[in-house]
This record gives structure tokens, C-alpha cells and sequence, in this order.
């Protein structure tokens, strides 16, 4: 750390560029920038989308203008110009695509780079992919493997078309537009995002994903992404995003319902890379984000797993209503913030159900000038005859510019219920660099392998795959963070 | 191998080390004992490259070079080890994992190939029964929970599959009991090699016991006060560190 080698390797880390920055040159389609009923209709009817789609999005947006800005959370923005994004994008060319060599071949190229694999002849991967590239799903790979055992998988914008009764069932029945005010401004103009349904007693037998990528500049992204699981059914599903690197910032405002029937699993990860911005805080995605999970039936269970490195500002809080008795709701998070990034995320068990059980395991990870926070909310309704929550909350801290806060709310209205919450913040162990380095493990090895072994908790609920992913990315997340 | 000239060092304003010379050849093993306080396990993080100690005077050179100039990593990739008193917890990384980063780390400085997860499993079983231990040590969290005996049995292994040039071991019999010492000191005496030094330091005659030293050295109040045999540490013994201290009282 104070040999002149080491601060010289920090320095060329740190000047290391985000690997997914690159821009994709397609010709694309995008509407005024702006937001009007008018602007609405026209995404509307640019989807084709049956009458009930168009009057859902009005009643959201004309609530979305009653609603105020959320300023609770812990991080520091610029106003947003609402009527200064343009609220639809979507590759030109693009008619109902019956198989992948329909796509621009740019775009698969982008999603090459990226390491996704769309091509079919990749399927050994055993991963189902769903692809939405700006506002619009590209392709969704491995449909009628899927559709073989009853499980649809694909864009949001086919499953209306396609499913409009499911839809109309549960659109909105677990973050009702109502919700917040992202949530109204996400259901008033979302484009697309990605559908997914497993019939009873149905196990999925691959992971379904979805890779989201911002090409377009100045304009936002907003999906919406519904999973809905029937009883004694199983799946597993990863997400993952990343943008190009641009000098303003971008706004991303999605959604995800999720919902489990009686004794249903979900589980659901995320590895969050969008762009985070450049050292000073110029550019990166302001990422706000409703996700939200209702296991509905006895003995569902909903399993958040995710892995935040990007966006400048991420206020996202995956959350679990345990309606059903003897449900489960769990939350696995790692969280880093580096050079500028500010991060407010945590989760919310609601226990409603008789013996149903959480567990919130939050790792934060702040270094450079970030500033991460953890925000939960454990609460336990009267209904809820022997509640438990486990919490544990850790913050790592890298550097001394950096910060880590916590602020758990526990609410308990049932005096049955047992309530955990332990908290600890450290900074990354001097003795335990040294020793590291005294084996001849260089100092930017250490430090990620310490972090890696700080995250385990989490990385070990992630599917294989995406596991090795995040690690790396955590360790690319990390370079120039020390020094 | 290592020759240390006129060695000062100090942490803060406090100087702890006040004039260290020593002579280290391929093959010798030299015992360094004195009283608590005196600068022995300072000397050793010195060597090792820890930046907590400042060195204000003097010199140190390793098979010909400035070792000082050198980081801690680079010293290690060059051969040298320490063996710490108290051995590091390092939680949610794994024993094996940690210990083939290390490997790696080594033979990549030396132009070999990097030895994938079936080949170390070879290697560091042959390695385990030096020092006693069984694999399941391999799958914990690197020292999280080991008891005190088997921290140190990590070091050794540790120190046997990094196989250094010069191995520094600081109080390595601290907090042992008879059975745990037995174990570690075969396990070191089994590395004793004719191109391999080690620097032994120890507060107890105890050890040396077992792991009989070339050269034994006293060093109080940051000097090397006295240097012989391995009878040194026999009268030591004897005597205690009373007359080493009592001058500079």
C-alpha cells in the first residue's frame, strides 16, 4: 500500500474503463422525447395492445402526476426532467421474430460481447435467455422446449397479446401502480420486459434469464417483468443488465412482480452492472426499481439473491409478502459502491401468514467516495402467529472517504413472533492483507479474495454460472479501490 | 542468503530495533531468543516487509538484493516465509483456495505453470501428513475457528507447499501444548533442507528441543546481545533473561 509499485497498479486499475461500455450503432425507432396521455396512447398502440393495457397505463399515469418524488432514501441526484426523456426506443426492423437469425446481427453482437448467449447452438449453457434491448425484447431462445412442458417464457408485450387473461389476473396485483411513485411512472409507459409462467406442478428445467441492455442515449428504460408460479411448481430465474457509458446520467425505472401459489418456489437473482458512472460522478444509470414478491399460497417461497455493482444511484428494495401460512421469504444481497455510486437498498419481509419465516442477509461493500446504505423493514402483523426474521446486516468499508449506513425498521404487532437483527461494519483488516500478501498473493488479489470471502454468504445462493460472474465482476467492481 | 547490517526500525517514535547485524547461509538454522519486548517478533515482520515498522538505519540483503526495497509479495514470490505468531482469520475464504492463490502466485514468478484444482489436491495431501492434518481442514474458512494448535500446523503447511528459501518462524511453539509442538517441529524438521534457512525465534528453550539450531542469538533491548551455540540456549535456560536485562535497567 505505500510502495510506489503497488500505488502504480492501483492507479492504471483504477483507469481500467467498464467493461460493458460500448454503444451498439443500430438504427433504432424512438418517439418524441416527453411525457403526455399522448405519449402514452402512442407506446400503446405501437404495441398493439389490447384496450385494458391502454386504460391501466392512463389510470397509473394520471395517478403518477397526484404523486411526489421520493427523498427518504440516502443518496444525492440532480432533479430529474421527466419531460426530458424519451420514453420509447426499440431497434428498427424489428416485426414478430420467429427465430434468432431475424435479429440484427449488430444487436447479436452486442449481447456476444456481453457474454450472453443467444445463439441456439449455445443451448448446452441449459439457460433460457430473454433479451431486451433498449425498450423491446429481441429474442427469447429455447420458447418451444419450454412450451413443451407448459412453462411460458417470453416478452411482456407477447404474453398481452398472447395470455392477456393471465396478465389481466395479476398485472399489477402485487405492485399495484398505486405503489410509489416509480412504480406509477414504470406502469404508465413501460415498453416491454419479460413474462414468465410455470403450471402446476411444473419444475422448470433451466434457469430463465433476462439480459437487459440501454443502448439509446437520453432515453430511459422501463420493463416490467411478472413471474407467476401455480402451485408446486419451481423456478429459477437470473437477471442481469448493463448499459453503454455515457456523459448524462439515464433513468431506469423497472418493475418485477412475483408471485407463488401454494407450496411454489421462486427464486430469483440478479447480477446489477449497469453504468456506474466515471470517477467524478459524470454519467451512469439512476436506477429505481420496484420488485416485490407475494408467496399467496401455503408454504410458498420467494428468494431474492442479488448483486449490485453498477448504476450511479440504485434505491431498490426486493421485497416478500408472506401471505400464505408457513411461507418463506429470503434476501441475499451484496452491495458496492465505488468512486461516486451511491446505494439505498434493503428489502421488506411482511409477515401476514401463521409460522411463516424470513431471512435477510445484506452484505455492503463502500469504497472510494461511495456511499451505501442498508434499509429494511421487518414487520409482523397481528395475524402472524409465530413470526420469525433473521436478520444479519455487514459493511465493509475500503478506504476512508467512503460510507455505510444501516437503518432497519422493525415493526412487531404479534407478541409471538421472534425477531433477529445483528449488524456489524468493519473495515477491510489490515492483518488480514499482510498475511495475504506475505504468502506472495499480490495486493488487488487479496483485497478481492477477502471481499469474495466477505460475500460468500450470498454468492453461494446464486446458480453456478451466474456465481463465477459475480465474483468476477465484484472484483472488477473493486479495481483502484485501494491504494 | 540474508545478511542484515546495523538494522534499525521503529514504530511511531518508539525505536525498536537499535543496530540488528546477523549472518544467515543456505542450510543454517539459527535460533533468535530474548525476553519479551526485545524486538524479536518486530525483527521478523521486518523481514516479512509489514509497514506498520518504519526502518530508519541500516541494511538488508537477500541472495545479493535490497530486501527492504522489495514489497511483501514480492519477498514471499522470492522465497521468503513467516510464519506467524498469530495467524490470520479470513472468513468466507476457503483454506485450499487461499493456500493454491498462494502457489500460483510462486510459480507464476518463477515461469511454472499454474497448478489446477486436481494437481494441488495431490500435492497438498502428500503435504498434510507432515503436519497431521486431515482434508477437512482444507474445506474451512482459512484459521476461522481453527483451535491454536491447528493455526499453526497451517502455517507449517502453508510453509511446506510454498517450499521458501528462507523460513522465519515467530513463536511458532507460543500456545502449543507438548503433543501440538511435537507435531509441528517434525513437521519442520522435515523441511530442514541444505539450500533452506530458518530463522527460529522463540522466547522458550522449549522448542529448540526439538528443532536443534546451528547458531542461537540473544537479542535484548533491539541488539543482538550475545551470539554461540545451541549451549546458549541451554544456559539461558539456566539463568534466565535477568542478566541480558539487567544493564540496560
Amino acid at each position: 500500500m505505500s510502495t510506489p509499485a503497488s500505488t502504480q497498479t492501483f492507479e492504471q486499475l483504477a483507469r481500467k474503463e467498464y467493461e460493458a461500455g460500448f454503444v451498439t450503432d443500430v438504427e433504432s425507432e424512438q418517439i418524441p422525447r416527453g411525457l403526455n396521455e399522448d405519449v402514452i396512447r402512442l407506446i400503446s398502440r405501437k404495441k398493439d395492445e389490447p384496450e385494458f393495457m391502454l386504460e391501466w397505463r392512463l389510470r397509473a399515469f394520471r395517478h403518477w402526476l397526484t404523486m411526489k418524488e421520493p427523498t427518504w432514501a440516502f443518496v444525492k441526484y440532480p432533479p430529474i426532467d421527466y419531460q426530458d426523456i424519451i420514453y420509447y426506443s426499440a431497434p428498427k426492423k424489428r416485426q414478430a421474430l420467429n427465430s434468432l437469425d431475424e435479429v440484427d446481427p449488430e444487436i447479436l453482437r452486442t449481447y456476444e460481447k456481453l457474454g450472453i448467449p443467444l445463439e441456439e447452438q449455445k443451448r448446452l449453457a441449459n439457460v433460457a435467455v430473454d433479451a431486451v434491448f433498449d425498450s423491446v425484447s429481441v429474442a427469447t431462445t429455447f420458447k418451444d422446449k419450454l412450451a413443451a412442458m407448459g412453462v411460458i417464457f417470453c416478452s411482456f408485450s407477447e404474453a398481452v397479446k398472447n395470455h392477456p387473461d393471465i396478465v389481466k389476473q395479476y398485472l399489477g396485483s402485487v405492485v399495484p401502480y398505486t405503489d410509489n411513485y416509480f412504480a406509477a411512472l414504470n406502469a404508465a409507459v413501460f415498453s416491454d420486459g419479460s413474462f414468465c409462467f410455470v403450471p402446476k406442478g411444473v419444475r422448470c428445467p433451466m434457469e430463465l434469464s433476462t439480459y437487459f441492455r440501454i443502448n439509446a442515449a437520453e432515453t430511459g428504460q422501463f420493463e416490467r417483468t411478472l413471474i407467476v408460479a401455480e402451485d408446486d411448481s419451481y423456478v429459477s430465474y437470473l437477471e442481469g443488465c448493463t448499459a453503454p457509458m455515457r456523459d448524462k446520467n439515464q433513468l431506469h425505472a423497472a418493475v418485477v412482480e412475483l408471485v407463488a401459489l401454494d407450496r411454489a418456489q421462486i427464486k430469483y437473482s440478479t447480477v446489477q452492472n449497469w453504468y456506474p458512472g466515471d470517477k467524478e460522478g459524470r454519467g451512469g444509470i439512476f436506477n429505481f426499481v420496484t420488485k416485490r414478491g407475494m408467496c399467496a399460497g401455503h408454504r410458498s417461497k420467494i428468494s431474492w439473491t442479488q448483486v449490485e455493482t453498477g448504476s450511479a444511484i440504485t434505491w431498490k428494495y426486493p421485497s416478500c409478502i408472506l401471505k400464505g401460512d408457513e411461507s418463506v421469504g429470503e434476501f441475499y444481497s451484496v452491495a458496492v459502491t465505488n468512486n461516486r455510486q451511491q446505494a439505498d437498498t434493503g428489502t421488506k419481509m411482511v409477515h401476514l401468514g401463521k409460522n411463516t419465516r424470513s431471512t435477510i442477509i445484506s452484505k455492503g461493500i463502500s469504497c472510494g467516495r461511495g456511499q451505501n446504505t442498508y434499509r429494511g423493514l421487518v414487520r409482523v402483523n397481528k395475524t402472524a402467529q409465530n413470526a420469525r426474521n433473521y436478520t444479519q446486516c455487514d459493511s465493509l468499508l475500503i478506504g476512508n472517504q467512503c460510507g455505510a449506513h444501516t437503518v432497519p425498521y422493525i415493526e412487531v404487532k404479534n407478541h409471538t413472533a421472534r425477531v433477529e437483527h445483528e449488524a456489524s461494519t468493519s473495515k477491510i483488516s489490515e492483518d488480514q492483507l499482510f498475511y495475504a500478501k506475505s504468502r506472495g498473493i499480490p495486493e488487488e488479489d487479496a483485497v478481492s479474495m477477502i471481499v469474495n470471502g466477505f460475500c460468500r454468504k450470498v454468492f453461494k445462493e446464486l446458480p453456478m454460472e451466474f456465481a463465477v460472474e459475480a465474483q468476477k465482476l465484484l472484483t472488477v467492481s473493486l479495481e483502484g479501490s485501494v491504494g | 542468503m540474508l545478511e542484515i547490517r546495523g538494522l534499525h526500525a521503529r514504530v511511531g517514535d518508539k525505536e525498536i530495533l537499535k543496530g540488528i547485524d546477523l549472518l544467515v547461509r543456505p542450510g543454517e538454522v539459527h535460533a533468535i531468543m530474548g525476553p519479551n519486548g526485545s524486538g524479536k517478533s518486530t525483527l521478523s515482520q521486518v523481514l516479512a516487509g509489514r509497514d506498520t515498522f518504519e526502518v530508519t538505519k541500516g541494511q538488508v540483503l537477500y541472495e545479493g538484493k535490497d530486501l527492504l526495497a522489495l514489497s511483501p509479495e514480492d519477498r514471499a514470490t522470492r522465497g521468503i516465509f513467516l510464519a506467524f505468531q498469530y495467524p490470520v482469520e479470513i472468513p468466507g475464504v476457503g483454506n485450499m483456495h487461499f493456500l493454491r492463490t498462494a502457489l500460483n502466485a510462486v510459480r507464476r514468478k518463477h515461469e511454472q505453470e499454474e497448478l489446477d484444482a486436481m494437481d494441488f489436491l495431490a500435492l497438498i495431501k502428500e503435504k498434510m501428513r507432515l503436519v497431521e492434518m486431515d482434508q477437512s481442514f482444507m474445506n474451512r474458512s482459512v484459521n476461522e475457528g481453527f483451535s491454536g494448535g491447528e493455526k499453526k500446523r497451517n502455517e507449517i503447511l502453508q510453509m511446506a507447499v510454498l517450499d521458501p528459501k528462507l523460513a522465519i518462524l515467530d513463536e511458532t511453539d507460543s500456545g502449543l501444548d507438548i503433543d501440538a509442538l511435537r507435531i509441528v517441529a517434525s513437521g519442520v524438521n522435515a523441511l530442514r533442507h541444505s539450500d533452506r534457512a530458518m530463522l527460529v525465534i522463540t522466547h522458550y528453550q522449549r522448542l529448540l528441543e526439538y528443532i536443534v539450531p546451528d547458531f542461537v542469538h540473544v537479542i535484548a533491548g533491539g541488539k543482538i546481545v550475545k551470539s554461540g551455540d545451541r549451549a546458549l540456549a541451554k544456559e539461558l535456560e539456566k539463568t534466565g533473561y535477568a542478566w541480558v536485562e539487567r544493564p540496560r535497567a
